[in-house]
């Protein structure tokens, strides 16, 4: 008697706990369509990648609150819809569905691994919508319906190598995490260094879950290389440069160039550690430009102090500000007329990093290319700049020695 | 030479990491027979337990004692993980003894929440664990580099290994605990209480995969998914050892710790990993209960 009792209140409780957050939920929706466009936010939250991830997502919502704050897009405020893709590729594609299909956004922000990327690109081609993705990547791609907001190879790898053999480092050893980016990566560098006659001194892969690299490094040490060109992703770059410092070896020793590293990975491998390394990316915390001091501000106040920008974030948070100002042109949400107005050219941005504009041929940005050195303090300042923004060249087609070595995707 | 002695090093150094996540499970499977698919978890709180301390250290003591906090974060880690584990027991695990599989979902339901709740405490990003100054680094001698920290983890694997040799075999809890695995109605009968045992057998199990937390932390990074890293070659090591026996855990642990380094030495590392799993497929084709057997009177095995 008493129990069936409470399985009723309970039954009553939940019911209408049920019926009005339904009711909720349809009353925000009814007003969205009026006064608000809606996006949608595609990022993993959860699983192996939403350490990474979760600084993207923060971006992209300051970017949304600030145009908000500022009076919307086209007079309507941004709303946007969040989904998790749990760094699970095949769960990012049913979520993309969902989010143009029943959400009926106006585009989406979202991705970072390759992997995600190339699972959603039938999704958004097919359904004609649009995708902005804001990290750097292995290039060889252009769909028609996304927008590469972080460097292609010719705007890090390409300049980055450029920049190592023009200061004198001849030996070089790749050493990557297993998955497309880095084997792409390396392919590209291997072209590029044998060109320049030089000597690639080994080539390594680590799987993504590795922690033991005692073996990896005997074989660099054997190898004698000049500089190690690091594509490790993820955890992996922490197990490798902890158990580099444990066998007494520094950046005087074994120089290394990093592509995945930025401020926030450096908080947790340790400054001590990386101190003197070289990385390359378009943007740093510390880019002395006007516009960055405001978005450095701002996200660690909205975010906490302790918080650090980064290259990805900041590609993130000019990802949205670039839909603007192509909605603006189209003078329209319709990603048709979207589209039409950056196959247009002439959108730009004033970002952080300093001025970026779309290239309407193959829907990638051009960004000036920075070398930078970790210091003590766990912050990267620039050691060298491209005098203006390099143009994206996703296939390399304007490289003579990438089109002489064949260079094309792996698929 | 010196590059032999560098790999036999390694080989041992790795086998020690394996020997430390596995002997947890040594216990919790071997033994108790519970497949413990949180047991990764543990090793995790282990690791940000270690954080932890090392904070509280930095935030609370002079600069001349921080060091020291590696210390304190040793038993602090064991003391974490053995609260929790000695907490899952009580209100999962033991309503779900001889249901294998319900036990097998259940454990790792446990370990998605465990890693979500870490991301929620201390954020998606991982979390920096600074070897104290006395272990970082290595001695030099004849062309090879032996870092400290990786000496310090094969002492501590040996004194752990040691220690839990005392407990199964040389105390009277352990012969309670080994009663309670081989006949748990006749030890029953003879006034032990069983369900104290379990848990503390459970407790203890999981203590060390925080001792194991402990020491990964120097090697690579804390973050929640750092025990998926270690699981498996943990099972495979108990797996291939024979399950329920110490000694077993052990060569298996070296089995597959050598391995992987001399493969890798003159494979690469995806080639060395396929190679350790053929040697266990191997292995475990010709002695399907792994390299020692518990000879019972028992006819359900």
């Amino acid at each position: 008697m008493k129990k069936s009792r409470l399985k009723f209140i309970l039954a009553v409780v939940a019911g209408a706990v049920f019926a009005s957050s339904f009711s909720g939920c349809s009353k925000s929706s009814s007003q969205a369509s009026e006064q608000t466009v809606k996006v949608g936010l595609l990022h993993s939250l959860t699983g192996a990648m939403a350490i990474s991830e979760k600084s993207v997502r923060d971006a992209e919502v300051l970017a949304i609150e600030e145009i908000n704050a500022a009076g919307g897009v086209l007079g309507k405020k941004i709303e946007y819809v969040e989904e998790d893709g749990a760094s699970e590729p095949s769960t990012f594609a049913t979520k993309a569905e969902k989010l143009i299909n029943s959400d009926k956004v106006s585009t989406v922000f979202g991705c970072w691994t390759s992997s995600s990327r190339k699972a959603v690109k039938p999704v958004f081609e097919e359904y004609g919508a649009l995708l902005w993705y804001p990290v750097q990547y292995e290039g060889m791609e252009s769909s028609p319906n996304i927008i590469y907001t972080g460097a292609a190879p010719n705007q890090q790898i390409v300049p980055a190598i450029e920049y190592l053999i023009e200061k004198g480092y001849k030996k070089f050893f790749l050493l990557g995490s297993d998955y497309v980016f880095p084997r792409t990566a390396n392919m590209i560098i291997s072209a590029q260094v044998k060109a320049a006659g030089l000597e690639i001194a080994g080539e390594e892969y680590a799987s993504m879950d590795q922690t033991d690299f005692a073996a990896i490094i005997s074989k660099i040490e054997a190898a004698k290389p000049d500089v190690i060109i690091n594509t490790l992703n993820g955890t992996g770059n922490v197990s490798f440069f902890k158990q580099m410092a444990e066998k007494n070896h520094s950046s005087e020793d074994y120089m290394t160039m990093s592509f995945s590293i930025a401020e926030e990975e450096v908080a947790t491998i340790g400054a001590n550690i990386l101190k003197g390394h070289m990385v390359c990316w378009n943007y740093y915390q510390t880019t002395d430009t006007e516009k960055n001091k405001a978005f450095v501000k701002a996200y660690k106040g909205k975010f906490g102090e302790n918080r650090v920008t980064s290259d990805p974030a900041e590609a993130a948070y000019d990802a949205v500000y670039l839909w603007k100002a192509a909605c603006e042109k189209a003078n329209s949400f319709e990603v048709e007329k979207v589209l039409e107005a950056i196959k247009g050219g002439g959108i730009s941005f004033d970002a952080p990093e300093g001025k970026v504009e779309i290239n309407g041929e193959n829907h990638h940005l051009a960004k000036t290319v920075r070398i930078g050195v970790v210091d003590a303090s766990g912050l990267i300042n620039e050691v060298y700049a491209t005098p203006k923004p390099v143009e994206p060249d996703p296939y390399l087609k304007t490289y003579d020695w990438a089109v002489a070595a064949g260079v094309q995707p792996l698929e | 030479m010196a590059q032999f002695i560098n790999t036999l090093f390694n080989a041992v150094s790795l086998s020690s990491i394996v020997l430390l996540t596995s002997l947890g499970l040594a216990v919790t499977f071997g033994l108790m027979r519970v497949i413990n698919m949180a047991h990764g978890e543990f090793v995790m709180v282990g690791a940000y337990a270690t954080y932890a301390v090392q904070n509280l250290f930095s935030a609370i003591f002079p600069k001349s004692i921080q060091p020291l906090y590696y210390f304190a974060a040793i038993p602090a880690a064991f003391a974490a993980a053995f609260a929790l584990g000695s907490l899952l027991e009580f209100f999962v695990i033991s309503r779900l003894y001889k249901r294998v599989i319900d036990s097998l979902l259940a454990t790792w339901g446990i370990s998605l929440i465990l890693q979500q709740a870490a991301r929620s405490i201390f954020g998606t990003q991982g979390v920096n664990v600074t070897a104290p100054p006395f272990l970082q680094g290595g001695i030099f001698i004849n062309g090879c580099t032996f870092s400290y920290n990786r000496i310090f983890i094969i002492a501590l694997v040996g004194i752990c290994v040691l220690a839990v040799y005392l407990i199964m075999y040389k105390s009277g809890f352990g012969k309670q605990m080994r009663a309670v695995m081989q006949n748990r109605a006749m030890a029953q009968c003879m006034g032990i209480n069983s369900r104290m045992v379990d848990n503390v057998t459970f407790a203890i199990g999981s203590g060390l995969a925080g001792i194991a937390g402990c020491s990964v932390a120097l090697l690579g990074s804390v973050d929640s998914t750092v025990g998926q890293n270690y699981i498996v070659n943990a099972f495979m090591a108990v797996v291939l050892g024979g399950v329920g026996k110490l000694l077993g855990t052990v060569l298996g642990s070296s089995i597959i710790g050598s391995a992987s380094i001399f493969a890798e030495n003159y494979t690469s590392s995806s080639i060395a990993k396929a190679i350790v799993l053929l040697i266990v497929i191997v292995f475990l084709q010709k002695r399907p209960q792994g390299l020692f057997v518990i000879k019972n009177r028992s006819l359900d095995e």
